[in-house]
C-alpha cells in the first residue's frame, strides 16, 4: 500500500504536489516511491564486515617512512578541518583556533595551513572574519547538531542562519531515527531541502554540503553503504562519518565502505563526492593509515583537501609533533604545540 | 626436583605504562650470568619504546606529582613490602648476574629494600628540609617549596643491578617525578623483577617505565627528547656521558652527571640525588590581619 509508512509524518501528505528533484542519471527513478527507494538501497551489495576489517588491517601495516612520511604529514595537515564543538566555545577560542589554522606551527613557515575551521553555526561569523583572506574555509555544523532531533523548519532555519553568518561549508546530520525506521525517502527529502537552504542570499552560489551519517548509530556496514548512497543521491558534496559525539566514531572499515561508495558513485554517474572521517582520529599513524587506504582503494584522485578531510582537533598537534621530529631529528613534546 | 622436567625458558618484556609489552622492534637479547651461562632472554628496547615510555610517563606525571607527599610515601613503602616478599628471587638474580656469593647478594638485596624504604620516608620531609619561609621586607609572607621537575630519564648503573637501580630510581620518584629507566645491559633481570613488583604494588602505571637494553643506543634519543625534563647519567661514562650531556643542553634539561667510576652504592646517599630533580617554587602571600 503506497504511502502507508507516512501516515504519522505530516510532511508526507503534502508531498504529492511538489516533486523531489531527481537524482543523477542513471538513478533518476530510484526515488519515485518509498518502495522503489528501499528496493534500491537494500539491493546494494552487502558488506563483508570481517573482510573489511581484514583489508583495513593489512592496509594499516604499510610502512611509510622518511620523504613519504613527510609528504603524508603535510597532506594530512592540509586536509584537517580544525574543529571545536563544545558548549563552552567562545569567540576568543574560535579566533585562537583560526590563528592556529592559518599557521599551525609558528616556528616553521613551511608548514601548510589546514583546510577549514569547523564551529557551531552561531560562531561561523566570528570564524569567517578571523579567516578572511586566508583561503581557509569556515565550516559550520547545523540541523540541530549532533542529535538532529528537531523539526524540519528548525533545522532549515539553523542552516540558513549559518550560511548567512558566512559559512562556506555546512555539516548536516541525517535523521538517524527515520533512517533506522526505514523512512529513507524522508531522509532523502530532508537532505535535498537542506541543500536548497545552503543557497547564499543574493545568488552567490551555495555553501558546500557535508552529510554526517553518524555511523556509530547506524550499527552495520550495510547501513553505512545505504546511507552513503542515499546522501550522494540527494546531492551531498561530502559524506562524513560522525559527529564526534558518539563512540565509535570514524573507524577504518567504515571509512573504507564510504570510500568504495564514492568510487562506485563516480563510476556510475561521473560525479565525484568527498569523504570526511571525523572523531577518534588522534594520531599521525591513524591519519597515514587513512591516506594509504585512499591511495590503494579509490586512487589518488581523492588525495586532496577538496575530496578528503579529517574532522579533528587533537590530531593536528600530533601531526605537528611528528613534523617537528622529522625536521629537527629529535622527539618533540606537547610544550612545543599550542594547547587548544 | 624432577630431572625429566623441561625448564621454562623465560623471555622477559618491557614494563611500560603499567603493561608488559614486547619491544616495538621485536628484538631480544640473551642475558647470561657472570660466567657466561644462559639465564633468560630480555627485550632489547628501541628508540620507539623510549618514545612510548616518555608518553606514558608524561601522562602519569599529573596524578603522581599531584598526590600528597604522604600518599606517595605510603605507595613507595608498599613497594618495599612487595620487594621483601620477592627477596629470594632478587638475591638469586643479583648473585647470578653480578657473580656474588649468596650471602653478599642477599646483603645487596637487603640494602636495596632498606634504601627504598629510606626514600619512601623522604617524600613528606623534603618540603620541610628544602622549603623555607623567607624573610621579606614588606607585609608579605614569602614561601619557597620544592616541586618535581617532570619526566626524568634514568640511565641505571651498569654494575650494581639492584642496589644501584634503586639508589637512582628512588630519589626521582620520592620527589614526585615520573621516570623512564634504562636498566643495566649486562644484568637486567633485577630490573625486570622490579617491574613486576611495581606492577603488583600501588604505583600507578606509567610512573615508572623500565626498558631493558643498551643505554648507548637509547640514551641519545632521551637526552634530545623535548618532553624529557631531566636525565640521570649514572649508567654511562666517558665520551658517551659527555655526548649525552651536550645533547641534553639543547632542551635545557636538568642533568645529573655520572661519577668517573661507579660509586659504592652502600654509602649513605644523603639528598644529593633528590635535589637535582626538584624545582624551587617561591610564592608571595599577603599577610593576614
Amino acid at each position: 500500500m503506497p504511502g502507508m509508512t507516512h501516515v504519522l509524518d505530516p510532511d508526507a501528505l503534502s508531498r504529492e504536489g511538489r516533486p523531489l528533484p531527481e537524482p543523477l542519471e542513471p538513478f533518476s527513478d530510484v526515488t519515485r516511491s518509498d518502495a522503489a527507494f528501499r528496493a534500491f538501497l537494500h539491493g546494494l551489495p552487502g558488506v563483508d564486515q570481517v573482510g573489511a576489517e581484514a583489508r583495513t588491517n593489512v592496509l594499516g601495516t604499510r610502512s611509510i617512512k622518511t620523504t613519504a612520511k613527510a609528504w603524508a604529514i603535510d597532506t594530512a595537515i592540509s586536509m584537517v578541518d580544525l574543529t571545536t564543538l563544545e558548549g563552552s566555545d567562545t569567540p576568543g577560542k574560535v579566533r585562537s583556533l583560526a590563528a592556529k589554522a592559518r599557521r599551525p606551527d609558528p616556528e616553521d613557515l613551511t608548514c601548510p595551513s589546514v583546510a577549514a575551521v569547523c564551529v557551531y553555526g552561531d560562531l561561523a561569523g566570528v570564524a569567517k572574519e578571523a579567516l578572511a583572506g586566508t583561503g581557509i574555509h569556515t565550516a559550520a555544523v547545523a540541523t540541530a547538531f549532533p542529535s538532529g532531533r528537531a523539526s524540519r523548519a528548525v533545522k532549515l532555519a539553523d542552516v540558513r542562519d549559518a550560511v548567512a553568518g558566512g559559512a562556506d561549508e555546512i555539516d548536516m546530520v541525517i535523521d538517524r531515527g527515520a533512517f533506522l525506521a526505514g523512512r529513507y525517502l524522508d531522509v532523502f527529502e530532508e537532505i535535498v531541502a537542506v541543500k536548497e537552504a545552503c543557497r547564499r542570499p543574493g545568488g552567490q552560489g551555495r555553501a558546500h554540503l557535508k552529510v554526517i551519517l553518524e555511523t556509530g548509530e547506524l550499527v552495520t556496514l550495510d547501513n553505512v553503504r545505504r546511507a552513503s548512497w542515499l546522501a550522494m543521491l540527494a546531492g551531498g558534496n561530502f559524506i562524513k562519518t560522525s559527529t564526534g559525539k558518539i563512540s565509535p566514531a570514524a573507524t577504518l572499515p567504515v571509512c573504507l565502505v564510504m570510500l568504495k561508495a564514492v568510487r562506485d558513485f563516480r563510476t556510475a554517474t561521473g560525479h565525484q563526492v568527498g569523504v570526511k572521517p571525523a572523531g577518534g582520529i588522534r594520531t599521525t599513524k591513524d591519519a597515514v593509515k587513512h591516506l594509504v587506504m585512499i591511495n590503494e582503494t579509490v586512487g589518488a584522485d581523492w588525495l586532496s583537501p577538496d575530496w578528503f578531510r579529517f574532522g579533528a582537533s587533537s590530531l593536528l598537534n600530533d601531526l605537528l609533533l611528528q613534523r617537528q621530529k622529522l625536521r629537527t631529528g629529535h622527539y618533540s613534546g606537547p610544550d612545543h604545540v599550542s594547547v587548544d | 626436583m624432577n630431572a625429566d622436567r623441561l625448564t621454562v625458558r623465560k623471555t622477559y618484556k618491557l614494563y611500560l605504562g603499567g603493561a608488559f609489552p614486547r619491544s616495538e622492534s621485536g628484538r631480544t637479547y640473551e642475558v647470561t650470568d657472570a660466567k657466561g651461562h644462559f639465564l633468560a632472554n630480555a627485550a632489547w628496547a628501541s628508540r620507539k619504546d623510549a618514545r612510548d615510555a616518555v608518553v606514558a610517563a608524561r601522562a602519569a606525571f599529573g596524578k603522581w606529582s599531584g598526590a600528597t607527599a604522604y600518599n606517595r610515601g605510603q605507595v613507595l613503602y608498599r613497594v618495599a613490602e612487595v620487594m621483601e616478599g620477592r627477596a629470594a628471587q632478587f638475591a638469586e638474580e643479583v648473585a647470578a648476574g653480578e657473580g656474588l656469593s649468596a650471602t653478599r647478594a642477599r646483603a645487596a638485596v637487603d640494602a636495596a629494600i632498606d634504601r627504598w624504604v629510606w626514600y619512601a620516608g623522604w617524600t613528606d620531609k623534603l618540603a620541610a628540609v628544602l622549603g623555607s619561609s623567607n624573610p621579606v621586607a614588606g607585609p608579605y609572607f614569602g614561601f619557597s617549596m620544592p616541586e618535581p621537575t617532570g619526566v626524568v630519564a634514568v640511565l641505571a648503573p651498569q654494575r650494581s643491578s639492584l642496589l644501584g637501580l634503586v639508589s637512582v630510581l628512588g630519589p626521582v620518584l620520592a620527589g614526585g617525578n615520573t621516570a623512564v629507566v634504562i636498566s643495566s645491559k649486562q644484568c637486567p633481570l633485577p630490573a625486570v623483577t622490579l617491574g613486576e613488583v611495581l606492577a603488583t604494588s600501588d604505583v600507578p602505571g606509567g610512573v615508572v617505565n623500565l626498558l631493558t637494553g643498551d643505554a648507548a643506543e637509547i640514551g641519545p634519543w632521551l637526552a634530545e627528547h623535548a618532553d624529557v625534563d631531566g636525565i640521570d647519567l649514572a649508567g654511562t661514562s666517558g665520551p658517551l656521558a659527555m655526548e649525552l650531556e651536550r645533547s641534553a643542553a639543547g632542551t635545557v634539561k636538568r642533568v645529573l652527571r655520572a661519577a668517573a667510576e661507579e660509586p659504592d652504592w652502600t654509602a649513605d646517599p644523603g639528598l644529593a640525588r633528590m635535589t637535582p630533580f626538584l624545582e624551587t617554587k617561591s610564592v608571595w602571600h599577603p599577610m593576614g590581619v
